[in-house]
């Protein structure tokens, strides 16, 4: 198996579903002549030419509104957006019409487009450019929301994103570009709503997805080397969510810890916590915790704004806390 | 918004601290910087100064009683504001306290203290019980199983599902909990399980009773040696002595000291003559100039520095990564008060001259008797000096007072003996020295050395000079 970037893995997602299928195309900011803001889309405006690979003006409402109408009119689209922090700008059309296309049109008019970009908080980039905006999406009925966090995952559920059917947000990261890992040389899927158990242990579930996942398996390592043998559930994608394979594993562990960059109200994070509390009731020996983000906008100054982040001593912290250790 | 007001750490040491006394009162206003209470640390009596804002609406530590740093002493918010659920809150973090320190007492430590912390631990988890007990589904079914009438045993489902598939009686475990707030854990269950038929037959009020009974017991061991007649009362009471923070700190610091370093002891004799007359001398000239005398202290703190420049390694620290030779030979002072001891601390001895040290002595000592040392004031020091000569203490063994790796006991001056040439016999005044010291720091020889070169400054005080 090779090993590549997260970043060629998602370039060879897209390449080979635009070879599979010439109703997908790829348009956003930056993305053709520029190869992408984060070179994601490198060499796809010279492979498949101008008419399916096209750079947009800065109007995000505008170009994300042409996606969703050129998917009800039977193309597949993937829409770029530089950043999710731009994705604001959008947000009436992925609501109101992605969102509710299908319902609305009594199952007439399916939405297959993926919206993708970098989610989360990466370095230096303050308030307004580091926010992790899963749960927005995450909020509504009728968008699936993917989050890989390995070059495998990513590649296997790009392909899935694009093939199916529903609107598709698909949540990257600008620090997990230049992650690296084997993906097979011959054609795979990943499919949507189905997690992964990165690691597997018996004392404490660490549920987590996109991004902190590599750290939260570090948290793992760490209390490994006190005889803590955490299991590590890579979500994979957080709508629809795989429930059975947290229960299964909390069922078995008896304790939870949930883990989400995103801020702590009203996130994916708290409601994985009342969905487990609810479920899991009888087999918990611990309130079910949840490491987040700090409650505030992203600080500027770098000491500040890791401390806003989980970390690997929060996520230790707060298996021990549920282990009673 | 009401917010507690918390027991701050005023001194680098301090963990605990004791309301001395409340200069506000519930009702008073308060700025910023404001006075609120004045705290009694582990070393010294100090102001809490208020960084809250408001009305001092509840005093919550009482004149007297002590809180742990961290702990909420007071709450502060707007007038007439209900703190009622804040209060809720802060009551049900210390019930949790107070049931870990009730478990602990039911194991038998027996003191009457112990057992009422005990009584007043399991009161306040079942009121909190009774609060959370209708909103747990099939919370009364399961209290009624465990037959604890009107209140709730705090469980986490896993132990409850656990319990009940074992056969064991969760009342049996009641308090007993090592989850927060003395919740029930699959842990406990496991250990109730092992433990056998034993734990889940003993009954919470079965323990608490022996606790109680214990303490009644104790006074009576003498009467179990029958033979012996009765013993008429010696006129000293009985009595349990609470510890406070002053006698925890010593106790903790000094167990560290003794337990971790190494200690080995080196005694030496000395004449004192030479410089005791050369006291003399100075301070009848001090006394004519009008100045004051010279404490005899201040002169072997002196002396001390000087042969501590000769060899810099007594004055060092171990700092398990490293040996750490401070640049300043700063000398502590043990000096007795009537509720412990203290040690403050002559900063810089080797730079500085014996009047100046003992003004600093003086000084120093004057405030320790008052309790108005500061922690920069006793702590710290890189060397220590204890004298117990005016007890008439012949010689003793100190222990080390740390960071510093050595500390130098000084007995009292005695009328000794000694064979002169001629094979005749003279009186000299002695006095004996005895170093402590740090065996990872400070090895033998050179404990040794600095012994004989401070033994030879005492006996011809101008070798400080050489």
């Amino acid at each position: 198996m090779a090993t590549i970037t997260m970043r060629e893995a998602l370039r060879q997602a897209m390449e080979e579903e635009m070879r599979r299928d010439e109703d997908v195309l790829l348009f956003g900011e930056e993305v053709a002549q520029y190869n992408g803001a984060y070179k994601v889309t490198q060499g796809l405006l010279d492979t498949f030419g101008e008419k399916r690979v096209f750079d947009t003006p800065i109007s995000e409402e505008g170009f994300t509104g042409m996606g969703i109408g050129a998917a009800m009119a039977g193309l597949r689209p993937i829409v770029e957006w530089m950043t999710f922090n731009f994705s604001l700008m959008a947000i009436d059309q992925v609501y109101n019409n992605a969102a509710k296309n299908l319902y609305m049109s009594g199952g007439q008019m399916k939405n297959p487009i993926v919206f993708r970009g970098p989610n989360g908080p990466a370095e230096y980039l303050a308030s307004q450019h580091s926010q992790a905006l899963q749960s927005i999406f995450a909020h509504v009925p009728g968008l699936k929301v993917v989050a890989a966090s390995t070059p495998y995952d990513a590649k296997g559920l790009l392909k899935s994103s694009i093939r199916d059917d529903n609107p598709v947000l698909f949540l990257e990261a600008e620090m997990m570009y230049s992650w690296k890992g084997e993906v097979p040389e011959d054609e795979y899927l990943v499919p949507i709503g189905k997690a992964d158990v990165k690691r597997a242990g018996s004392d404490v579930t660490l549920v987590c997805y996109s991004k902190p996942s590599k750290m939260v398996l570090q948290a793992a390592e760490e209390l490994a080397k006190e005889g803590i043998e955490a299991e590590v559930l890579d979500l994979r994608t957080i709508r629809p969510l795989d429930e059975q394979a947290i229960y299964d594993s909390v069922r078995k562990t008896n304790r939870c810890v949930v883990v989400d960059e995103s801020w702590p109200f009203a996130s994916v994070g708290s409601h994985i916590g009342w969905l487990v509390s609810r479920n899991c009731f009888d087999y918990l020996d611990a309130p079910v915790e949840l490491v987040s983000g700090e409650d505030v906008p992203m600080p500027y100054n770098h000491t500040l704004e890791l401390a806003a982040q989980p970390s690997v001593d929060k996520v230790v912290n707060a298996a021990k806390s549920v282990l009673y250790v | 918004m009401a917010e507690k007001m918390l027991m701050l750490a005023l001194s680098p040491t301090m963990e605990e601290g004791t309301i001395v006394s409340w200069s506000k009162q519930e009702g008073d206003k308060i700025e910023n910087g404001d006075v609120v209470c004045e705290v009694e640390t582990d070393k010294a009596t100090m102001d809490y100064e208020s960084m809250q804002e408001g009305t001092l609406l509840k005093i919550l530590v009482a004149e007297g009683e002590s809180a742990a740093v961290e702990q909420p002493i007071a709450v502060v918010g707007e007038e007439g504001e209900d703190i009622s659920d804040l209060l809720k809150e802060i009551e049900s973090q210390s019930a949790g306290t107070s049931a870990d320190a009730g478990g602990a007492a039911a194991q038998g430590a027996g003191s009457s203290e112990a057992a009422g912390g005990k009584t007043e631990g399991s009161e306040a988890s079942e009121a909190t019980g009774k609060g959370v007990a209708g909103a747990a589904q099939g919370g009364a079914s399961e209290a009624g199983q465990s037959g604890v009438e009107g209140g709730r045993i705090k469980a986490s489902p896993l132990a409850r599902n656990l319990a009940k598939n074992a056969g064991i009686e969760l009342s049996a475990l009641q308090g007993q909990g090592s989850g927060p707030g003395g919740r029930v854990v699959k842990k406990d269950i496991e250990a109730a399980k092992a433990g056998g038929g034993a734990v889940a037959q003993a009954g919470p009020q079965a323990t608490a009773k022996a606790a109680q009974y214990g303490a009644q017991k104790a006074p009576a061991p003498g009467s179990g040696l029958g033979t012996q007649p009765p013993v008429t009362s010696t006129g000293i009471e009985e009595q349990h002595i609470k510890i406070g923070r002053k006698r925890a700190i010593i106790a903790q610091r000094l167990s560290e000291s003794k337990f971790s370093a190494p200690h080995y002891y080196l005694t030496t004799s000395l004449r004192t003559d030479p410089l005791t007359k050369a006291r003399e001398r100075i301070n009848q000239q001090s006394v004519k100039a009008g100045g004051a005398k010279l404490s005899l202290n201040a002169f072997m703190m002196k002396l001390t520095a000087e042969a501590i420049k000769r060899h810099p390694i007594v004055n060092a620290a171990w700092k398990e990564q490293e040996i750490y030779i401070p640049g300043s030979i700063d000398i502590g002072l043990a000096v007795a008060l009537e509720d412990g001891l203290i040690t403050p601390v002559v900063r810089n001895c080797g730079g500085k001259g014996i009047r100046q040290i003992d003004a600093e002595v003086q000084e120093l000592v004057a405030k320790a008797r008052s309790g108005k040392l500061q922690p920069e004031e006793y702590s710290g020091a890189s060397f220590s000096i204890s004298n117990l000569g005016t007890y008439g203490v012949e010689q003793f063994t100190a222990i080390i007072n740390p960071p510093a790796s050595a500390i130098m006991a000084v007995g009292s001056v005695t009328r000794e003996p000694v064979e002169l040439e001629n094979g005749s016999i003279s009186f000299d005044n002695k006095m004996k020295l005895t170093l402590s010291c740090d065996h990872r720091v400070i090895d033998g020889a050179v404990g040794a050395a600095f012994l004989r070169d401070l033994k030879a400054m005492f006996e011809n005080p101008m070798q400080a000079l050489l």
